[in-house]
């Protein structure tokens, strides 16, 4: 079952700033709710292995993160897909991008549009949960992240 | 009548051992030594298997073994069938996709079977399915009914690449079209039956134990008949021949059908119990039984009917969308062909009907027979095309109703059946005095007054049950027979256990069929067991479903028992010294005519086992028949059920107020049995109405999987029925039974629609009409009223 969202959040750093770190692993790492590990495997591919948990379910999931449509410092899309063994799979991907706060005020904006993707026992079970599980994850990802900026 | 013969409502004998937990379900079966079975279940709809690597889950604490479909394939087991073959009307054959018991190649459903882990303990098994790795390229998937042929949809089976199994249909196309030609009104209507996931009690379950010093099979599991399960896991799935494999379906808590079938998880622990030389245990979570049970219904339908200026009805065409999900399931084929156009003619004498339907593959759960199977489908379209006609027409339904019975038998339908007996008007004039139907504007204004919209709806359904003539359903393209059979066997102090082909799992056999015996030989049911359910006990048989038990099922015993009742005359003649044509048999007495000497049954019971009396004389010993019945029609139970609701405007929410159903079953054995089919069966079609709905969403994931997601009517959600019933006798069987298994479930759903279509005034609200989709439906009615 698929579901989309979308925010934006104001962060306390200009575009260039910000676009170093959506593209350094470890800040990534830390910002993905669940992340156990995330190793890169090309300038633009990581493997992950993340736990989450949808209601009843818990799994740990093992699958790839992908960055494309890289548009330095502007944005890009990441992507990724996890299998959860018996807990099914989930899949997902979000369009980043970063611009000028209004008034010209200090830092950057970053938007962001997510679409997921959850299937077998996580969908069977938790399907009234879900769309709540992801709009938490999402929005601690990038409450994390503009941690992470905050932080330098 | 006795005191536990025919007629009496006499408590069930199974109930004790049931409320006290003493019941013995294919769960509390546990064999030395045995493992348990895990499925690994597809989570996507469609996908090809690029790889399984069990290496992990093998070296995981217990696991006893991991198979795939290749090792099925390596076994040469067989897949699962489709018994029914369905023609299209061009005369191609149906195309069946195989069914393998675990995937080869490809996953077709969210739930298919990939692998099964067998470990020493379930939970080492469940632990073991996660290290299962599988590798999927995953293939859209094709979810929906009314788009599943389209060009472009996603093609499910590569025998059928426009996905249709077949496109079937019936009646005179030409006929039909004329009665059109010349109509005064039509009426037209679409209608989804919504998909409905059956929910027995007890979820299904199986142990597989293999014998290797007789080199035999023994088979537990949760069926309705253990005996067709045992013919086509010898004769097709290639498990072992039917000597060597014995089939045992104990207590089982009830199955709606989803029963009838023979499923991938029974097929796996029967032949892995020899390949891992121990006894496989598999039992359904409930789940596995969303995702895995055969679900019920899902169709799309156009439907018209052709009105004269008198309000007779002139034609009737139908074109239905059946889904028959990812695989075809034992007898799905038969569902939205046979058991459905054959009754859209419903309680009426319509002069011409047509009907198409095209059955078609999605990556859903295979679907087939639940409660009713096809009748209800048929009923809901004929019902609610009657309660529009007749709001077109402006003529009261009742009224509309009464004016196009068939009041002569035997009817001939244009549409294979040949109703046999029945009252129509009879039915529907008790159920409008016990409804107070003429009351219903006084009522309708009171709740007003309240704020409230009352509806009422009528339902007069009718059903082809006691399945069935042998012959005819063979012509129907049926591979098997539909007989039933009975053994009688009187002990030598005149007990008797009778052994039946008919299936118990909540109908009460071991109550009513006691009864039959207690009539016709005068003595207590307390000395009456049945024993069923067990092949190596029972010979054969055809199995419970489509209301057959008592119609087909009792006629077998009734015939056993005649044999039963000439033997036990002779024996009599033989002791009373009198010739066997001059023996009486009454009140379980045997007398000779005209004198004062007789003898009591269990006397003659003893006699004929001693064979004192006439040894040498042309008689064997013993007190033992047996006996096949195959009926020569099916049999017609139709009734009326009115429904009267109440709907709060602000929320959408239904109150059911009062229930009427009157039902002409036929010859009735238990009243009270009966009438607790009927509250069953209607509860199920005011979940069906209300509540019910399988969703997959466009991915094919099913979001219903849960008791969270998937509304079951509770107790709080029906009123008290006021049943009552009319009888006209079954003339094509010798008891004169209808069968009432189904009746409820029928009759209900267009009963609720028309109520709730009566309350708001418009038509268009599909089932489940849950409280949103009311609260809507009255919005959009709201809105509609405003734009005129």
């Amino acid at each position: 079952m698929a579901m989309t969202m979308k925010g934006e959040v104001a962060l306390p750093a200009d575009r260039e700033t910000v676009w170093a770190k959506l593209n350094d692993a470890e800040v990534l790492k830390a910002c993905i709710p669940g992340c156990q590990t995330l190793d890169k495997t090309s300038d633009t591919g990581f493997t992950a292995v993340v736990k989450l948990k949808v209601g009843p379910v818990g799994a740990t999931f093992k699958g790839s993160v992908e960055l494309t449509d890289l548009d330095p410092p502007n944005g890009y899309r990441i992507s990724g897909q996890g299998e959860g063994g018996v807990a099914g799979f989930a899949k997902g991907g979000a369009q980043v991008s970063l611009s000028d706060l209004p008034d010209g005020a200090p830092g950057c904006l970053l938007s962001y549009s997510v679409e997921a993707n959850v299937g077998g026992k996580i969908a069977q079970l938790g399907a009234r949960l879900i769309d709540g599980v992801a709009k938490k994850t999402a929005d601690q990802f990038f409450t994390n992240f503009a941690e992470a900026v905050k932080a330098g | 009548m006795s005191a536990t013969g025919i007629g009496a409502s006499v408590r069930r004998k199974e109930d004790f051992r049931f409320i006290t937990g003493k019941g013995q379900y294919t769960d509390d079966v546990n064999r030395y030594g045995q493992a348990h079975a895990a499925f690994l279940r597809s989570p996507h709809a469609h996908a090809d298997i690029l790889r399984i690597d069990t290496a992990a889950a093998l070296a995981m604490p217990g696991v006893v073994a991991i198979f795939t479909g290749d090792d099925l394939a390596a076994d040469k087991i067989g897949g699962l069938i489709c018994g029914w073959m369905i023609h299209s009307k061009d005369g191609e054959p149906m195309k069946a996709g195989s069914h393998p018991a675990l995937a080869q190649g490809k996953v077709r459903y969210v739930g298919d079977h990939v692998a099964v882990v067998i470990a020493d303990t379930l939970d080492q098994a469940r632990d073991a399915l996660e290290k299962i790795n599988v590798e999927y390229a995953v293939l859209p998937a094709n979810v929906a009914t009314a788009n599943a042929t389209q060009p472009g949809a996603p093609v499910v089976h590569e025998v059928a690449p426009d996905n249709a199994v077949y496109r079937w249909a019936i009646g005179d196309e030409g006929a039909t079209q004329a009665a059109f030609a010349k109509a005064a009104h039509v009426t037209k209507i679409d209608l989804v039956n919504n998909r409905l996931i059956p929910n027995p009690m007890e979820p299904r379950a199986a142990v597989g134990d293999y014998d290797s010093g007789n080199d035999a099979f023994t088979l537990y599991t949760t069926s309705q008949n253990p005996h067709v399960a045992r013919l086509v896991l010898s004769a097709f799935i290639g498990i072992a021949p039917e000597h060597k494999l014995r089939v045992i379906a104990p207590d089982v808590g009830g199955g709606f059908g989803s029963k009838i079938f023979i499923y991938a998880e029974e097929t796996v622990c029967v032949w892995a119990a020899k390949k891992v030389g121990r006894p496989v245990k598999w039992t359904s979570d409930r789940t596995e039984a969303f995702l895995s049970d055969a679900h019920g219904r899902d169709h799309v339908t156009h439907a018209e009917m052709a009105l004269d200026a008198a309000g007779r009805i002139l034609g009737l065409r139908v074109h239905t969308t059946a889904n028959l999900g990812a695989y075809l399931s034992t007898f799905s084929s038969a569902v939205p062909t046979y058991l459905y156009a054959p009754l859209l003619s419903g309680q009426y004498a319509i002069p011409a009907i047509y009907c198409e339907v095209d059955g078609v593959y999605t990556n859903t759960a295979p679907v087939d027979a639940y409660r009713g199977a096809g009748r209800p489908e048929a009923t809901f379209v004929i019902e609610r095309l009657m309660e529009i006609a007749a709001r077109e027409t402006g003529q009261d339904p009742a009224a509309f109703r009464s004016k196009n019975f068939v009041t002569s038998f035997p009817h001939q339908t244009p549409v294979i059946m040949c109703y046999d007996a029945g009252d129509y008007p009879a039915s529907l004039a008790k159920a409008l005095d016990m409804a107070d139907y003429a009351n219903v504007p006084a009522r309708k204004a009171e709740s007003a007054r309240k704020g409230l919209l009352r509806g009422v709806g009528i339902s007069a359904y009718i059903e082809a049950c006691g399945i069935a003539p042998s012959a005819a359903v063979g012509s129907l393209g049926a591979g098997v027979g539909l007989w039933e059979s009975a053994e009688v066997r009187v002990n030598p102090v005149g007990t008797v256990e009778i052994l039946t082909g008919s299936h118990s799992h909540g109908q009460g056999h071991e109550t009513t069929f006691a009864q039959l015996v207690s009539e016709r030989l005068g003595i207590s049911i307390d000395n009456v067991s049945i024993i069923h359910g067990d092949t190596d006990k029972v010979q054969m048989g055809m199995g419970t479903y489509g209301s057959r038990s008592g119609a087909v099922g009792m006629s077998a015993l009734s015939k056993a028992l005649d044999k039963i009742e000439t033997k036990a005359k002779k024996v009599a003649g033989f002791v009373l010294e009198a010739s066997a044509e001059d023996i009486d048999f009454k009140d379980g007495k045997f007398s000779v005519r005209g004198t004062d000497k007789e003898i009591d049954f269990a006397s003659v019971a003893l006699q004929a086992y001693i064979a004192h009396k006439f040894n040498g004389q042309d008689l064997e010993p013993g007190l033992k028949e047996s006996a096949f019945w195959d009926p020569t029609n099916f049999t017609f139970p139709a009734g009326v059920h009115i429904c009267e609701l109440e709907i709060d405007p602000a929320t959408g929410v239904t109150r059911i107020d009062r229930w009427t159903a009157v039902d002409d079953f036929g010859v009735v054995i238990n009243p009270m049995i009966v009438e607790g089919q009927v509250h069953g069966g209607i509860a199920q079609g005011v979940g069906q109405a209300l509540h019910e709905g399988a969703v997959y969403d466009a991915s094919g994931q099913l979001v219903t999987a849960s008791y969270m997601d998937y509304s079951m009517p509770r107790a709080s959600d029906l009123p008290a029925y006021q049943v009552g019933m009319t009888q006209t006798r079954c003339p094509s069987n010798p008891l004169g039974i209808k069968g009432c298994g189904e009746a409820g479930a029928i009759a209900a759903p267009p009963a609720v629609m028309n109520a709730i279509t009566d309350a708001i005034g418009h038509e268009d609200i599909a089932m489940p009409a849950t409280p949103l989709a009311v609260w809507r439906a009255i919005q959009k009615g709201a809105q509609r009223a405003a734009a005129e």
